[in-house]
């Protein structure tokens, strides 16, 4: 037997959910190693992203990490607003209940800021317990003896071995593929989340927002400015850029062949946006990341021996409604697995930690918010094709209107509800015929002039930087049957566009024509769309290699 | 010879194991900085010194990584060292942030002026004589970005091969990678021949030894402990080269002679005969620089800009000509 490197945990992934862990594990005084394959931590991370503090949370990222709000965060949001949109016409719904229920605080971030700022601390703590934290370094795979996961192999290291290993590798995690834990198959799974930052001076924010310095607001975007695609648009206010984006069904999206790019610049343009470009736009990065559905894919049983999984590695992204809650779960889950290995240890018996990190996810009640009961009992039936017919055509009727005209009070207090949000549907009529009627019917027009012209794909894939390593996908069935939907739903590839990652052409075999798709990975955002609608053997970049975000 | 069995000391990482506490030098040259926008020529193509900053040799940083490797991975100190004016302490500041040396000699004055190779390799083995401890490991790099003779490592390990005081070091050149084995007291370098087909060989020597590194080196660190440790250091001496560095910057009509760890020594700190040194030492005479001059340009371009649609449409006609197929 070859002798390891060994440690007592072994975290991967410099996130949310792995910076908890280790911070976590560093007080228990556990020896904690954590491994990022980002050059800098944050380097290689998307979120929107609004951070929640909830107040039933066992661990809150201020908590592990004092002066986080001062050191790593953007602006605090305090008012969030939803507008439903129908054309010009639209209706906005102030979420502020919502937005507020069993929220401590909830503040605006930028990845990049925020991970390099937890892992300079994250460093500083493990270092105390023996280990520490390094960046490019990427995990290809688990190490296993006798069948059993003992520890962890990568690309730029010798294999190390570990008592505990927590994977907080985010979405497309590799060590939970290969634990045979998650798979990458089913696009109804999976969100797909594009972002853009934009400059805007922190003056023209506090006066176009209607916000003092150290106050932020949140506005989010539904109907028919999408194409029909089932998904929404957000912006956050940061101290000195913009946050906007759109969060999109991956099947929905595929199924409608949409571009992602052009669904994220139908938002920038509307007229409502107007307001607060006044004309200007300069957008400083243009990202996307996969984002998982926990309401079906929350792992109930997140661990196999040594290996537990927390954050979006196991799925555990909460999307209710507008609502979107990965962050703070990922950091739950993270202090709560360090926990159950801590306790475990003191047991005498550090196998248990995966069951006791399970139980604790049930006890504390972050199941249940993730995998909503209400949903799954609602699931069913409302989602089925029957219940969207009639809804939708109820809607278009004369009673639909004059309900919709009489509940529009009883309407925006419904969007408030965490009880009527946890039984939304996943259906075109929620995220999409719902708002757009509740616009037409309620809706004021928005006589703005929107002129503000978003980059083109090329510019936005030019103007970020990239350390070109090996492709890391490869196409295994290149017929555009099993991978052409890649060519629309990557967010940096386009129909007829070639100077992105996937691309159509046209094979001539034996007389005919055939369409076949191919790859080429120097663009590719790491994004994770086509590890799932195409077929791909899919895997992330080398350490420090591959797309480099610096906002995030 | 040194008794190694005295010199073993735990090893930093904790494994129980014993390895030798080493002593590292490396030797290091400031060169005109010859990268784009730095570096400035007069008109007849003659390198303007006094208007080129003066940077440290490229190949001693890989030099210096060389011994930063061996440190991090068994533990010791290195030292770097360097002849040349007062000014040079910026140098040995960049090596010291750059390559986290722990402790910067410079030796320096006058006398030791416009030496050759052979009169710099007299200074630098007697620098490295005067040392409390006597090196396990020497490094350099190989040649300079100016000179670009090769020769002042290994006419330094003749020097001290002279020096009966002195341990026979066998050289090893064009060293791409290293380890050095901490029971039993050597070294193992991975050289690259250069032929018709490079090839790589392996040697082992007992230690001390000196090594001079390819351009082509690689540190490798496969283990976390060792790339924490990385880290550690740079950390320490980062900080504490920015520290000298403020100092040099606040002081710079004082020559600083002495700094926490920094050292400044003179022909006389040396005991060093000014016959044998700088320019009367060398028996090097430079007859003369030629500069190369610029091939001339065999082609003319006409200059359009992409809007410019009817000089767009010419450089379609004119590239048609050479277009094949439909
Ligand atoms: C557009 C968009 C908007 C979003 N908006 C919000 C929001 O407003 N609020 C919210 O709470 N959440 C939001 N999310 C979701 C949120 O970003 C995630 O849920 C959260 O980041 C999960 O944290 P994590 O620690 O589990 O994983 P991540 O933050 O993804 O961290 C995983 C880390 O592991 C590293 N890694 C991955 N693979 C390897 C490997 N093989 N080896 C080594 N390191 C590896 C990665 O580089 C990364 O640093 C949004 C996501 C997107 C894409
Ligand atoms: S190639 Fe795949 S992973 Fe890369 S950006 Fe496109 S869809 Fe995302």
């Amino acid at each position: 037997m070859t002798e390891h490197e060994h440690y007592e945990a072994v975290v991967v992934g410099a996130g949310p959910g792995g910076a908890a862990a280790a911070a976590t594990l560093a007080q228990h005084g556990v020896e904690t190693l954590v491994l990022e394959r980002g050059a800098d931590a944050g380097s290689k991370n998307v979120s929107g992203g609004l951070i929640y503090a909830e107040e039933s949370a066992p661990y809150t990222i201020d908590q592990l990490f004092p002066g986080f709000r001062e050191g790593a965060a953007e602006r605090p949001v305090d008012e969030y607003y939803i507008h439903n949109i129908a054309g010009e016409k639209v209706e906005t719904f102030d979420l502020h209940d919502i937005h507020h229920h069993d929220t401590e605080w909830c503040d605006a971030v930028l990845r990049r800021k925020m991970d390099s700022w937890l892992a300079e601390r994250v460093h500083e703590m493990t270092r105390e317990t023996g280990g520490g934290l390094l960046t490019g370094v990427r995990a290809n795979g688990l190490l296993r003896e006798g069948g059993k996961i003992v520890g962890v192999t990568f690309d730029e290291l010798d294999p190390i071995t570990a008592d505990v290993i927590i994977a907080a590798d985010g979405v497309n995690s590799e060590l939970a593929r290969d634990a045979g834990l998650m798979d990458w198959e089913e696009p109804e799974d999976w969100f797909q989340g594009v972002k853009a930052v934009v400059d805007m001076p922190p003056e023209a924010i506090n006066e176009r927002f209607d916000v003092a310095d150290d106050e932020g607001v949140a506005h989010l975007f539904s109907g028919d400015l999408f194409e029909g695609v089932r998904g929404g648009g957000f912006l956050y206010t940061n101290e000195d850029s913009l946050s906007i984006g759109t969060v999109f069904h991956l099947d929905s999206l595929s199924v409608e062949r949409a571009e992602p790019h052009e669904l994220l610049d139908s938002l920038l343009t509307h007229p409502l946006l107007a307001q607060w470009f006044q004309g200007e736009y300069h957008e400083r990065e243009y990202a996307a990341k996969l984002v998982p559905d926990s309401k079906k894919v929350a792992h109930p049983s997140p661990h196999r021996g040594r290996l537990l999984l927390v954050g979006d590695a196991a799925g555990q992204m909460q999307a209710q409604g507008p609502i979107i809650k990965g962050m703070n779960h990922a950091v739950t889950a993270g202090g709560l697995a360090a926990e159950a290995f801590a306790e475990a240890k003191s047991r005498g018996n550090e196998e248990a930690a995966g069951t006791l990190y399970q139980q604790k996810l049930e006890s504390e009640g972050v199941m249940d918010q993730l995998r909503p009961t209400r949903y799954r009992a609602t699931r069913f039936l409302s989602e089925s094709d029957a219940v969207n017919s009639i809804g939708s055509s109820l809607l278009d009727s004369a009673v639909g209107t004059a309900g919709i005209k009489l509940f529009d009070g009883l309407l925006e207090k419904s969007f408030n509800s965490p009880f009527v949000l946890g039984m939304i549907p996943d259906t075109k009529l929620s995220y999409v015929t719902v708002p757009t009627r509740i616009a037409e019917v309620l809706g004021d027009p928005v006589y703005d002039e929107n002129d503000v012209e978003p980059p083109a794909l090329d510019d936005r894939i030019g103007d970020l930087t990239y350390d070109v390593d090996d492709p890391h996908i490869e196409v295994l069935d290149n017929s555009f049957e099993a991978s052409g939907t890649a060519v629309t739903a990557c967010p940096v590839s386009a129909k007829d566009f070639g100077g992105g990652c996937y691309r159509e052409e046209t094979v001539e075999t034996n007389g005919h024509e055939e369409k076949k798709v191919s790859l080429d990975t120097q663009p590719c955002v790491e994004c994770g769309t086509c590890a799932v609608v195409a077929d791909t053997h899919w895997e992330h970049p080398s350490g420090g290699k591959g797309v480099e975000f610096k906002q995030g | 010879m040194i008794d190694y069995e005295t010199l073993r000391t735990p090893c930093p990482c904790n494994t129980g194991r014993v390895v030798i506490e080493m002593r590292m030098v490396v030797l290091t040259k400031g060169v005109p900085d010859f990268r784009e926008g730095k570096v400035s020529f007069d008109e007849d193509g003659h390198l303007e010194r006094g208007k080129t900053p003066t940077v440290m040799n490229p190949n001693d940083k890989t030099a210096l990584r060389a011994a930063l490797q061996s440190k991090v991975k068994h533990g010791g100190t290195v030292s770097l060292m360097s002849m040349g004016p007062p000014g040079y302490a910026e140098i040995l500041q960049e090596g010291m942030d750059d390559v986290y040396a722990d402790d910067l000699y410079l030796l320096s004055d006058r006398e030791m002026g416009a030496a050759d190779t052979w009169a710099t390799a007299m200074t630098v083995s007697t620098g490295l004589e005067h040392l409390d401890e006597t090196p396990d490991l020497i490094f350099a790099g190989f040649k300079t970005a100016d000179g670009e003779t090769g020769h002042t490592g290994p006419q330094t390990k003749w020097c001290l091969d002279i020096n009966d005081a002195m341990p026979d070091y066998p050289l090893i050149t064009h060293v791409v990678a290293l380890d050095v084995d901490e029971e039993a007291g050597t070294v193992r370098a991975k050289r690259l021949v250069e032929g018709d087909v490079s090839e790589i060989e392996t040697i082992e020597a007992d230690l001390p030894a000196f090594i001079v590194t390819d351009p082509e080196f690689e540190a490798n660190y496969r283990r976390a402990e060792h790339r924490l440790r990385h880290k550690d250091f740079r950390d320490e001496t980062q900080q504490r080269a920015a520290e000298f560095g403020e100092y040099l910057a606040d002081d710079t009509d004082k020559e600083p002679t002495e700094y926490e760890d920094f050292h400044m020594w003179n022909h006389e700190v040396l005991n060093l005969d000014p016959d044998y040194i700088g320019l009367d030492g060398s028996p090097t005479i430079v007859a003369g620089v030629d500069p190369i001059p610029k091939a001339p340009s065999e082609r003319e371009a006409t200059m359009i800009q992409p809007d410019d649609d009817e000089g767009m449409e010419e450089v379609f006609e004119e590239l048609n000509q050479y277009a094949v197929g439909d």
